[in-house]
């Protein structure tokens, strides 16, 4: 197979134009015959499924949640990059496309990274028009804030709540679609494989969950835009519902899964407090600006600590070790993620960690309070304070916070080409879910952007071209009842059936803790090669366990959340080895991936351009083999590849 | 910690529902309210009994899914917290905690603490929203708007649509969700043209699915995870009277 | 709920001034009833058919509200709480129910005089019109002649459990206040945090000034303050006699 990104001609700032113009158009009154699948209701797929109903395409969405309100797109808080240079600081598009790429470590296409940036500055201006209430200044104009990864300021915010009200705009206006008839929306309802029909994705099937009928629904075309894959670690700042089946059927029917190893490990997460946990809260990273992180010099102290015997306040200023102000003087505590997440893990291996679970270290606030006073700590972080108060129980202005890194976001997702178009014709995937933008490192602020930019700027021109391309005699032609439907339905309910039928001892929810820590411990935030060849086996084992021994309680026909748990955990343990396979395979060091042979004598991490320029995209090819993998070259002409380096 | 808990138990809409007692001997005091029910769903599962079935997503106080009625409070006794939020630690030892779903007739049990809120998807179908068409806005700066009127809007808009204000006010009404949504758009300039037809669609969808009436109890206000302000319905109320009043001497239909 | 509710809200206040004027003295408050009275009888009559129908849509209204409220909870919590609703809040109802029982029993007393054993109109003589101290008279010279207001008030109080009631009626109706006159505003839609208080404040205050300026009257009856000079022996010694066969 070879893998053709489409990426259009012409200079990289004409490409998008250049192919506006080109690709194929659907007459208005056509587009009333076409049926267009969205699957997911966050920013991409809200968006996505809003624009193309106005369009007048007809389209039916799905969500697992009760409400497309609540997809996790709403959870995420910092804010949404723009290259509006509404600062007068130097911003451009190029500037942004640019400081995406770099960031991403040089594993991203550029052409799409550049679109990306291109049609940044619309969605400011689409949300506004919906009424998100970005901050503004006293004068009644924008307000901006700087955020990691870039020297200028170019990220709108709504508090700290900017996912939140994004999302809002994208469901409001997917509401009023819902409303006129446009788009038919099904909540509570789980996609749980593709259908195919003449090596086409002409439809889904899906799970109602209240009441678990299995449903067929055909299209002209598919969306995914279902999210990433982060809870495959089981704890991550994902929501709890969030999982990879989509991706994985997808993947299973013939669509290629690009770079799964790439995650991101976010340094400022609240600790886990022990085996009960579920999930783990993020807080904003800015609270680096003013916290000092460390931990005690010597493992005894550490010990004593953890044990409560010591309390931290009284570990003199020598027996603490500001790890990252000694390792990176002139970043200190501003390190960038990747790097402070593991300078944190190494600190914790090497016994140092505090945390009753030795899992964490200090974020200590108590020189800029002598500092700034509380009063002006308190008025930057209160809320984030009162947060890690609620959750921890610990009140940060006495005594230090603790943190530790935790997983965030999935770079990787379906292979696209620069329609957003996966390796199987008619299937898109945009938002998370797709691989496209960020390469090996997301910067912040960047994955709102990306969502809405697939879902408002690109998906409603090449769902257009792809719709055009196949001609109005195909439209609304394949129904449910073909064969296809029939076969895939039928491999649907078998699944399910033997979920419900193995009648084993142990419950999804503890099969997916062990898949997590294997992940986490081999694939996390360091991995090695005979690690990575023993999570493999490991996860292998735990799959064939899984399928002997869970246990499913309840029936196919009710509203049965540990059924729902038990198949995305099964997709999880497909996908986990996936992403260790990949990982095993790129044999260098970039971005979210770490490779312990791959580092400077200082720790740091070293990529290899020569041989890993490419990105690295899956075919599944059956069960029991090995899947192939392809490469897709990777050209910079715009942005030369340059070491990173934060010293 | 040791509990004693009482979960309301309905398997399905049809049938009729009670309190069960179930007993808790090791719960953490950091674990969050869900992981608690997580942790004793294991032990059902692991007794060959059906697990609780209940609403939750993001567990960060956010997504709204979460839904639990605590000791006769939603979201249970924390201000300004929503179940997912709410820590162990808050619960005394030995203490006996009666879990109940939102209480609603729009909000039909699914199941145990399932409940149906599409009722507030229909209220926002109805007006909840700005026409904007992808693709046709003005640039963002056009339209200078002072900054206390986007904090206020800020202020409705942080509405999570748990459904807790319908669930504490003791005449079911949804009027605290509804009018945080219509002073969000209603305040802004880009607001303005849709602003009676707003206010008169979506009241006429929120009466039409069935919540009670308000009678300015204020408890909404009180268990909202938000703190979404009683001002909003004084807002909506405004809006709504000011509409009528125009739509019956306008020549215009709203 | 709420126009209906201003209605009746100033109308309480109209009507606790003009009985305030007791204090002022005899001849004050009968000429104060005799104008009153006197009003063309379409006016007279509008105002209290207007007064009820206020009443009667307050009432309907609330027992739409309460209709509509049971009907959205089907079922209730097996555990209750709550959280900040004020007393005044959650007992609207019970109130209500208790001041219209109230407003029943004191038109019948007062207006309509038909409550057995307290028909005024058959105990009471009719007093001369007084006005700025100097009697009114009629063109034949003859003074004019009203009805003793301020007799069948002291009359009334003296009775303990007409003024007991009474003075329970009018605590019940500034809690009802409280609470109505903040939701007024609400419901118009006049309030915003920054009125909140002030309202609130309003609204008690309000509560208050009604309970006060009602209360005092049957109070100063009964300690004595107000006393009836105007009533005569025989009248005096038949409602005791009266109320005694009443009591029976």
């Amino acid at each position: 197979m070879k893998l053709d990104a489409k990426i259009p001609e012409g200079p990289l700032s004409e490409k998008w134009a250049n192919h506006k113009f080109k690709i194929k158009l659907v007459n208005p009154s056509n587009r009333r015959k076409y049926k267009v699948i969205v699957v997911g209701s966050g920013l991409a797929g809200g968006a996505a499924a809003a624009s193309l109903a106005e369009m007048g395409y007809n389209v039916s969405c799905f969500c697992y949640q009760d409400s497309p309100r609540r997809a996790h797109s709403i959870a995420a808080q910092g804010g949404i990059n723009a290259a509006k240079n509404y600062q007068n600081d130097g911003d451009s598009v190029h500037r942004l496309f640019y400081d995406t790429v770099k960031g991403g470590d040089y594993r991203a296409r550029e052409a799409n990274v550049y679109r990306l940036a291109e049609v940044s500055t619309s969605i400011i201006d689409q949300c506004v028009a919906q009424g998100v209430p970005f901050a503004r200044e006293y004068g009644g104009l924008l307000a901006n804030r700087s955020f990691g990864g870039a020297q200028v300021s170019r990220t709108f915010y709504a508090r700290g709540q900017t996912g939140q009200q994004l999302l809002l705009g994208a469901y409001s206006a997917l509401s009023r679609q819902i409303g006129l008839g446009q788009v038919k929306m099904y909540n509570r309802h789980e996609m749980l494989d593709v259908v195919k029909v003449d090596g086409h994705a002409k439809g889904i099937i899906v799970r109602n969950l209240m009441t678990g009928t299995i449903e067929r629904h055909a299209a002209d075309c598919v969306i995914l835009a279902t999210g990433g894959y982060g809870n495959v670690f089981f704890l991550s700042t994902n929501a709890q519902g969030c999982n990879v089946t989509a991706a994985q059927r997808a993947y299973k029917r013939g669509a290629l899964f690009a770079n799964p190893c790439f995650t991101q490990i976010h340094p400022t997460c609240i600790p886990v407090h022990g085996d009960q946990q579920s999930k783990l809260t993020l807080m904003s990273e800015s609270l680096r600006n003013d916290g000092r992180i460390w931990v005690p010099k010597d493992a005894e102290t550490a010990k004593k600590i953890r044990e409560g015997n010591l309390e931290p306040n009284s570990v003199p200023e020598e027996g603490r070790d500001y790890f990252l102000e000694r390792k990176y003087p002139s970043f200190g505590n501003l390190a960038p993620r990747d790097i402070s997440s593991r300078a944190a893990k190494e600190a914790c291996d090497a016994g140092l960690g505090v945390a009753k679970t030795g899992l964490g270290v200090f974020l200590d606030f108590r020189d800029s309070i002598i500092r700034e006073g509380k009063q002006t700590i308190k008025e930057r972080y209160g809320n984030l304070f009162d947060m890690y108060q609620c959750i921890s129980g610990d009140n940060p202005y006495e005594t230090p916070m603790m943190i530790f890194p935790a997983v965030h976001y999935t770079m990787g997702g379906l292979w696209v080409d620069y329609n957003l178009e996966t390796t199987v014709p008619g299937l898109f995937a945009a938002g998370e879910a797709n691989f496209s933008d960020h390469g090996a490192n997301r910067l912040g602020a960047s994955a709102l952007m990306q969502g809405l930019a697939d879902g408002y700027f690109v998906l409603p021109y090449t769902v257009g071209n792809y719709l055009g391309e196949q001609g109005i005699a195909a439209a609304g032609k394949v129904t449910t009842d073909a064969p296809e439907f029939e076969a895939v339905e039928k491999d649907v309910r078998g699944r399910i059936d033997r979920l419900l039928s193995i009648k084993g001892t142990e419950s999804p929810r503890s099969f997916h803790k062990r898949l997590g820590q294997i992940i986490w411990d081999e694939c996390g935030m360091a991995r090695s090669k005979e690690g990575l060849e023993k999570a493999i086996e490991q996860v292998k084992a735990l799959r064939e366990e899984f399928w002997q021994n869970v246990r499913v309680p309840g029936e196919a026909d009710e509203l049965n959340p540990e059924l729902e748990r038990a198949g995305r955990v099964a997709d999880f343990m497909e996908f986990g080895e996936l992403m260790c396979r990949d990982a095993l395979m790129r044999d260098e060091s970039c971005g979210g991936h770490f490779r312990v042979e791959h580092q400077t004598d200082e720790g740091e991490a070293v990529r290899d351009d020569e041989n890993f320029a490419f990105v690295g995209a899956w075919q599944y090819v059956g069960e029991s083999e090995a899947p192939t993998l392809h490469k897709e070259p990777l050209i910079f002409e715009a942005a030369k590849p340059s070491v990173r380096s934060y010293k | 910690m040791k509990l004693t808990l009482k979960v309301w138990r309905q398997k399905n809409a049809q049938t009729k529902g009670r309190l069960e007692t179930y007993v808790l001997d090791s719960v953490s005091k950091d674990s969050s309210f869900l992981e608690m029910l997580d942790i004793l769903n294991e032990q059902l599962i692991a007794d060959g009994e059906v697990p609780i079935a209940f609403d939750h997503d993001c567990r960060e106080g956010i997504c709204g899914a979460c839904s639990l009625t605590i000791n006769g409070i939603p979201h249970g006794p924390d201000r300004a917290t929503t179940a997912c939020q709410l820590h162990m630690r808050r619960f005394k030892d030995g203490e006996t905690i009666t879990i109940e779903p939102w209480r609603a007739k729009p909000f039909p049990v699914i199941k145990d603490l399932v409940t149906d809120r599409s009722a507030f998807d229909d209220i926002m179908q109805a007006g909840g929203f700005i026409t904007a068409r992808t693709g046709s806005a003005i640039d963002a700066n056009e339209i200078a708007i002072p900054k206390d009127d986007s904090d206020y809007a800020m202020d409705a808009a942080a509405c999570i649509g748990c459904g807790a204000c319908v669930a504490a006010c003791k005449n079911a009404s949804a009027m605290l969700f509804t009018s945080a949504k219509v002073a969000h758009l209603n305040s802004l300039p880009q607001g303005k043209p849709e602003k009676d037809r707003r206010v008169l669609a979506m009241v006429g969808a929120m009466d039409e699915a069935g919540f009670g009436s308000c009678t300015n109890y204020g408890e909404c206000s009180a268990v909202c995870p938000k703190e979404i302000s009683l001002d909003m319905i004084a807002q909506m109320n405004r809006d709504y009277l000011t509409a009528k009043v125009k739509t019956f001497f306008s020549q215009k239909s709203a | 709920m709420a126009l209906t509710g201003l209605v009746l809200v100033l109308f309480v206040l109209g009507h606790m001034g003009g009985n305030l004027l007791i204090f002022a003295g005899q001849d004050a408050i009968n000429a104060y009833a005799y104008q009153l009275h006197s009003l063309p009888a379409p006016v007279l009559w509008g105002i209290r058919a207007f007064l009820l129908v206020c009443v009667g849509l307050h009432i309907w209204m609330a027992v739409l509200l309460t209709l509509a409220s049971r009907k959205a909870r089907p079922e209730d919590y097996r555990q209750k709480a709550t959280v900040q609703a004020t007393y005044a809040s959650r007992t609207m109802r019970m109130s209500g129910v208790i001041l219209l029982s109230f407003i029943i029993f004191h038109i019948a007393h007062y207006t309509a005089r038909i409550i057995p054993g307290k028909e005024y109109n058959t105990q009471l003589t009719e007093v001369p019109l007084v006005q700025g101290g100097e009697t009114m008279l009629k063109q034949s010279g003859d003074p004019i002649m009203t009805f003793d207001v301020y007799t069948m008030m002291v009359a009334g109080f003296q009775v303990w459990w007409v003024s007991l009631f009474y003075i329970i009626a009018v605590g019940l109706l500034c809690l009802h206040l409280t609470h109505g006159v903040t939701s007024m505003f609400q419901t118009i839609g006049l309030r915003n945090k920054r009125w909140e208080n002030r309202l609130n404040r309003l609204a008690l205050a309000y509560g208050w000034i009604i309970f006060l300026g009602f209360a005092a009257i049957p109070t100063a009856v009964l300690i004595g303050i107000l006393d009836a000079p105007a009533l005569t022996a025989s009248v005096a010694a038949e409602i005791p006699t009266q109320i005694a066969t009443l009591e029976k």
